[in-house]
Parts: structure tokens; sequence; C-alpha cells
């Protein structure tokens, strides 16, 4: 049982463990279930955010209200079509989160991950990594149940709801999660994890939730796009043995703080940010 | 401090794009259902704080008449539900409204039969797709539904708690929570218990000669 992330890392290294090993151990404590039904249930997860990161890469999908959509085939095309400048991965990860939004957005199935706003991240960030490196559909759901013990930290001690903590509460945790995962996939420590974890909230600490409209469409696309490249470049810091000066579970704490101290405003309420821009008002107008 | 599951991050498995507008939208839809029991031909929405300014944008409209149709959370026809319920033959309305105190997400559904009777189901979407059911015909409860929910009605007299609870453990239901409220000379019972309450269980608790409404909602969805 962890609480924290010292504590996970303690029982990590006195057991000799990996963090997807300690999570999943915690979850067959918690429910009594056994290995194989909750390893079922994580590929279920699995195989969803397989199908929401591909669908919208080679269709356009448009979101219920009309404000989003197409923009993961875009991206899909401009790689095809163009010598792009951040090479081939950022891009297609890129698309792979943009899909999922616009899937999101246009009421198709997804899984919250944390959750639906955030829901391109972590699936663009496993499958975009088990691809370069040829990795199984059982290390991905490895992968899962890495970044799930990293949410579940954050969910104890802090929030991932953007109405309670703004966007760094939902794309920023998303981040944390997938970079963990990924620096797991690829051989790193569980301090690694951590650290690739801490560095993603790092990046975008303060970030404020201004949904357009209050749909979960714009800037939440983007923001899954960027969210994505965070973790990815996140985890190759963390792997190339660059340390956060400051511990994860503090880093948890000060997102929490500043989440506390932003106005409600900025907070899911479309009261604040680019949902009040002249232009945010005038599509409301045009959607609502 | 609560305790998190790893499903409680990674997952709902849902249709979007709101965990607390659409998901949870569905949830209170499928609940609500569920305590009606019976046939509806019409169902009226009244659309409460941000489900009554954001339900078109996040298909809140969408999501509730899905889970009035029985539709999970995570079912990919709730796009259509509208058309389905048309095709039924449902008659389907929305009211944006105040409903009061309610929480922001909050929606009273009123259900009306062939013979043109009416019950009414207020819930409110929580967030993370859960739910509250805070108001059932007019009689204030508070349950989640995310444990097998008893919900009875009886004219309140001497023992009733105790024959209730004598049926479920000799049936091996362990109870998690019970509340109890009266007005005037009707008690009403919200009990949940940490399995399902199956057919046979109600039938012998309905046999109770004292009460006269009883309904069980079990858990849908929820892993």
């Amino acid at each position: 049982m962890f609480n924290n992330g010292e504590e996970l890392l303690t029982i990590c290294n006195k057991k000799n463990k990996k963090i997807y090993e300690v999570v999943l151990q915690k979850e067959m404590d918690q429910t009594g279930k056994p290995i194989e039904e909750i390893r079922n249930l994580m590929k279920e997860n699995l195989n969803v955010m397989i199908e929401s990161s591909t669908h919208a890469l080679d269709k356009n999908i448009i979101s219920v209200s009309g404000l989003i959509g197409g923009q993961a085939n875009k991206v899909k095309k401009y790689i095809e079509n163009n010598k792009t400048l951040c090479g081939d991965l950022i891009n297609i990860a890129m698309a792979r989160a943009l899909s999922t939004s616009e899937v999101n957005a246009s009421m198709g199935k997804i899984v919250a991950a944390p959750t639906a706003g955030a829901s391109g991240i972590l699936p663009s960030a496993i499958i975009t990594t088990a691809e370069k490196f040829d990795l199984s559909k059982e290390e991905m759901i490895n992968s899962l149940f890495t970044a799930a013990g990293i949410g579940e930290i954050v969910a104890k001690n802090a929030t991932i709801s953007g109405a309670y903590g703004g966007c760094q509460a939902e794309c920023g945790v998303a981040a944390a999660m997938a970079a963990a995962a990924i620096v797991e996939m690829l051989g790193g420590s569980p301090e690694a994890c951590l650290h690739a974890a801490s560095i993603s909230i790092v990046n975008i600490l303060g970030l404020v939730c201004d949904p357009i409209a209050g749909l979960v469409e714009f800037p939440c696309a983007f923001r899954n796009a960027s969210g994505v490249v965070n973790a990815l470049t996140s985890a190759d810091l963390a792997l190339a043995g660059i340390e956060s000066l400051i511990p994860f579970d503090e880093v948890v704490e000060a997102m929490y703080k500043v989440g506390k101290s932003l106005p409600d405003s900025l907070k899911e309420t479309a009261l604040g940010g680019l949902a009040v821009t002249q232009t945010g008002k005038d599509l409301k107008n045009k959607v609502l | 401090m609560k305790e998190y599951g790893v499903f409680d991050v990674l997952g709902p498995i849902m249709i979007g794009p709101s965990s607390s507008h659409t998901a949870g939208a569905a949830r209170l839809g499928k609940i609500a259902k569920q305590i009606v029991g019976e046939d509806f031909v019409k169902a009226t929405f009244l659309l409460h704080g941000s489900f009554a300014k954001t339900y078109k944008g996040h298909g809140t409209d969408k999501a509730l008449v899905a889970g009035i149709l029985g539709m999970d959370p995570s079912d990919e026809r709730i796009k259509y539900s509208l058309e389905i319920a048309e095709k039924k033959g449902i008659v389907i309305q929305f009211h944006e409204t105040d409903l009061g105190y309610e929480h922001p997400n909050s929606v009273k559904i009123i259900f009306e039969n062939k013979e043109g009777d009416t019950f009414y189901i207020i819930g409110s979407s929580i967030g993370g797709g859960s739910i509250l059911i805070t108001d059932i015909d007019g009689t204030k409860v508070e349950f989640t539904g995310n444990l097998p929910t008893l919900i009875l009605k009886y004219d309140d007299r001497k023992g009733s708690v105790s024959r209730i609870s004598t049926i479920l453990s000799s049936n091996s239901i362990n109870i998690a929570t019970m509340k109890v409220s009266r007005e005037g000379k009707t008690a009403t019972m919200v009990l949940e218990a940490d399995s399902k309450i199956n057919e046979t269980v109600l039938k012998e608790i309905s046999n109770i000669e004292h009460i006269f409404y009883i309904k069980a909602v079990n858990p849908i969805d929820k892993r």
C-alpha cells in the first residue's frame, strides 16, 4: 500500500519491483480480484484507447458543436506529404492525441485518462512509444498500471478535476502519468519514472481551464496534442538522467495549491481566459 | 483519505465528451429508469444549472435519453438515442429550469405512463461520471447507485427495520449503509448492500404487509 510517491519508491526498492508490479499488487489486495481479471479489464481500456487514437487519423471527425474536427487527419496528411520540422514521431503523437480528443468531442467511445477532457494524451504516448520500440501489448498494459499508479497518487493527494485544479490537473496529470509509463516501458528506474512525472507537471504548472462555451473541445484538443509532446520530452529528459530538483510529492502539492488559488473563472466555468475573448464569446453564441 | 483504484483514474470507458455532462447523465438516466421500473410513454427533463446551459454541446440530452432507454454510459448508440426514443414512440421534452438548492449538474425527470400517471426522480451528476439521486417522487433520498440499493416506503411500525434486515442477513446480504426517514406515518428506507439484491429477496421483503413501495437498483457499468 502506498499513499504518495515516496512510499511507492520505498516499496519498489525494498521489494526490487517495478511500479506497475506494485500498483497491480495493490489493486489485487484492494479488490480481492485475481490478476487475470484486473489485467483483462486494463486490456479492455487499451483496446478502446487504440481505437480512439486511430479513428480520426484518416477521416474527418467533427465535434457535436462543430467547433473542432479534422485536425488529426490534417496532421496525418502533413506527415505523409511533407518533411516535418519536429519529425514523424512527435507529429504522429500529436495526431493520435487529437484523434482521441475528436472522438470524444463527437460522442465516440474513449477511456477517461484521468478525465475525458485529457483522454488523448496517455493512449498516444504509449502507442507511439510501443510502435517505435516494437513493444508488445502486454508491455503496454503494464505501462497503463504504471500510469494509473501516478494518477492514484495525484487523485489522493491533490485533484484530477479541472473544476478544482484547472487544466494542469487534467492535461498536466495525464502527461505525468504518460511520462512515467513511457520511462518504465523503456527500462527506466522507478525514481526516473517519478522524475519524468514531476517534469511534466512542472512544465505546465498553473495551466488554466478555459473552454470555449464550456465545451470539451477548444482549447482541450490542442492541450492534448501539446500534452503528449510534454510527456514524450519529459520522459526523454528523465531517461537522459535528468532529475527534477523538487520531488514528485512536493510538485503534486504545489500543483494542488496553485489549483486552489486559481480563481473559479479559470476552472472549467468558461468565465475567463480564452472563453471570454471576443471571439470566444462570439463562438459561444453561435454554438449554444 | 479516499482510497483510489486503478480504474478510478483509468476509466470509465465512456462516450464523450464529458464524464459529468455525458457519462454521468447516462448513468443518472439509467438508474432513474430502474427506480421507475415500469413502461413509460413520455419523459420530461427539467435541466438545472450547467446542465441547462450546456446540454446541447455536451450531448447531455442524448445521454439522459439513452439512460432512460436502458443504455450504459459506454453505449455507442447514445448519439442516436433521440431518434431511437422517437421510433419507440416515447415523447421526450427538455426544459431549462431552476431547481433551486440542487448541485449545478442536476435534472428532474418526470416519467408519464399510458394512463397519464406521473412519477419523478431528481438527481445530480457530481463528477467523474458519478451521480447522486436526491429525490424520488417527493421523498428526499441520497444515494449514488454504486452499490446495490434498496428503496422502501412503508407505514411506520415497530420492528420493520429488524424484519427487513433479518431477511437480508438470512440471504447472506450484508448491509453497507441504511437511512430511514419519516414523513407523517410513511417511513422511507434507503439501504445499500454489498451484494446484488435479487428477485427472490425482493419478493420476500415485499411480503411484509405494510410495505407499499419497494425497488432495487443494481449498479451499472462500474468496475
